[in-house]
């Protein structure tokens, strides 16, 4: 078989790059964003395609199998995996290409010849390796399969450095040497550094380490990119380092916190573990129908869904609710804080899943001056992230935390479970405000409750 | 290609990232998250080059395991945000079937649409 010129094969791979950048890109809008996701995925085959027709390959057949198992697996899990279970699929994709890329970085090992593409290859191993580790443990926290509370156990700091200066040992064996065995001990180092860093980290804190994961495998397929000599892996996995640098900052933003403190807060003993205090302070609580009432008369409800609407999975009944109102010439909006849901915009999927208008999905900067126009402001399984603590008490653990301006409105109604108070473990003043209203119970049986309490008015 | 050509490369890809994925509304933050784990599958192209040079069983076997991982992150990451971008669009279909679009509701919705993905 001839093989393609290699300034074909540049050519190829540049324009591979260009389809990722407009993929990106894409995503300035949702209206070009589903085109951009396919013009990523076609450059992805021609990268494919590409470099079957420009390098000498042995086993063929073999290499075209794992494909096919490999498309086989994933495509028929992306197909049915359920929008809430998102987080958990992220997860998992993550860990295991961080797995291909520190497979990869070993098996060129032998190949590096000089220090530069050993401390790639290095590089590329550590990293990969605790991003599949970590997004392992990540995984099982997720969907449940172990606990989603920090794990923390005595000397927890003192294992952790013991294992980065062993890591830092073992690479600077294979930098100088190159030795397969040292490179085998760092592997097995980066999965036990990805294991502890991922443990100690709280269920609410997780969607964070997602996207910090996520920022670690792409800068893993970029060194790989170094070490195979590979301008496409290098562009592709820098834009990948990118794009999970910048949503982890913005997370931690939107969460009042920075990313060290969620990585380490455990290691001092501040995490956010939640608390279970509860206050004896009268609060008003009411019936579903007479929320239902004070909604039906409204002339503007913003709904604000939170964690706990995602989790009681009653985002159908919420926008069948808000269909119920607007049937009633009431002007309906979600307010959408950027923490809701379990990872960065997840309730804008969960909401876009349950068929609600893209219109009326507003970011928090967009709707918070709008609260003061609103009758209702309906808070659904939300808690920190409208707690006016984090704007009036210096000393709340959420102080500084960007939250949706819910006060403003005219009447607000939380539907809670409990007294219980978020994973911030704070309480919220708002609750005992005379304009707040509270409906306990299940946020999908309350909303259940109240959409047919609308429908009789 | 030399080590310089490559420093500069992955300085520019930086800014190109940064540049790029800073005006993504945050309304679409999970599939930019999906997304970009799609595009690192792409190490499968590495994938497939170790394993194309195997000789020794062993390393075959490693390097065939690492094209099975690439290509799930791969192909099960741009199923899956196409999937969760298709409902951006405001269908009703969930199974991310190829259905055309609603011709009716379409274009204002698109307008509509453009107006708040990009205000942030």
């Amino acid at each position: 078989m001839t093989l393609l010129d290699p300034t074909v094969t540049a050519l190829l791979y540049l324009a591979a790059a260009v389809f990722f950048i407009l993929a990106l890109k894409g995503l300035n809008s949702p209206r070009t964003a589903r085109r951009g996701n396919l013009i990523g995925a076609f450059g992805a085959l021609v990268a494919v395609v590409t470099v079957f027709f420009s390098v000498r390959l042995d086993n063929i057949p073999w290499i075209v199998g794992a494909i096919a198992v490999g498309s086989g697996v994933a495509a028929p899990v992306a197909r049915r995996v359920k929008m809430t279970q998102m987080p958990q699929l992220v997860a998992l994709f993550n860990g295991v290409g961080g797995g291909a890329a520190a497979l990869v970085a070993l098996l060129e090992l032998p190949h590096a010849d000089d220090g530069w593409l050993r401390l790639a290859v290095v590089f590329t191993l550590l990293v990969g390796a605790v991003s599949f580790a970590g997004s392992a443990i990540t995984f099982a926290k997720l969907q449940e399969l172990m606990t989603t509370r920090p794990v923390v156990f005595p000397g927890l700091p003192a294992v952790m450095g013991a294992v980065l200066l062993a890591a830092v040992g073992a690479a600077v064996a294979v930098i100088l040497g190159g030795s397969l065995a040292f490179a085998l001990v760092l592997l097995l180092l980066g999965l036990l550094a990805g294991v502890l860093l991922v443990l100690p980290v709280g269920g609410a804190d997780v969607p964070i380490v997602i996207s910090l994961l996520n920022a670690f495998t792409g800068l893993a397929v970029a060194a790989s990119g170094l070490v195979l000599g590979n301008v496409l892996l290098v562009v592709a996995g820098t834009l990948v380092g990118a794009s999970g640098t910048i949503l982890t900052r913005a997370m931690a933003a939107a969460m009042g916190r920075s990313v060290t403190g969620i990585l380490f807060g455990a290691f001092k003993g501040n995490s956010t573990a939640g608390s279970t205090a509860v206050s004896d302070r009268p609060v008003r609580s009411s019936s579903a129908e007479d929320v239902a009432v004070l909604l039906g008369y409204a002339q503007r409800v913003i709904i604000v869904p939170g964690y706990g609407l995602a989790v009681a999975q009653g985002q159908h009944t919420a926008a069948e609710l808000a269909q119920a109102l607007e049937a009633r010439g009431i002007r309906v909006d979600f307010a959408i804080h950027p923490v809701a849901g379990r990872m960065p915009g997840h309730m804008n999927v969960l909401l876009a899943e349950a068929n609600v208008p893209y219109e009326s999905l507003k970011e928090m900067g967009e709707i918070n001056s709008e609260f003061r126009t609103a009758d209702v402001a309906l808070v659904v399984g939300a808690n920190d992230v409208v707690n006016p603590a984090a704007k009036t008490s210096a000393g709340s653990p959420i102080y500084g935390m960007p939250i949706l301006e819910v006060a403003d409105a005219r009447q607000v109604v939380f539907l809670k479970r409990s007294m219980r108070p978020g994973f911030a473990g704070i309480e919220n003043d708002l609750m005992y405000e005379p304009q707040t209203t509270l409906l306990f119970g299940d946020a999908k049986d309350s909303l259940t409750k109240v959409l047919g309490a609308v429908k009789a008015l | 290609m030399d080590g310089i050509s490559l420093l500069t490369i992955t300085v520019l890809a930086v800014f190109v990232g940064f540049e790029v994925v800073s005006k993504v509304s945050s309304t679409l933050h999970t599939p930019l998250m999906s997304g970009a784990n799609a595009i690192h599958g792409i190490i499968l192209v590495g994938a497939i080059i170790v394993a194309g040079q195997a000789t020794h069983p062993w390393v075959l076997a490693v390097a065939l395991l690492a094209v099975v991982l690439a290509t799930a992150n791969l192909v099960g990451g741009f199923v899956v945000t196409d999937r969760m971008l298709e409902m951006f669009r405001g269908r009703t279909g969930k199974e991310g079937k190829p259905a055309p679009p609603g011709q009716d509701r379409a274009p204002t919705d698109a307008s509509a649409r453009e107006g708040g993905g990009s205000s942030r």
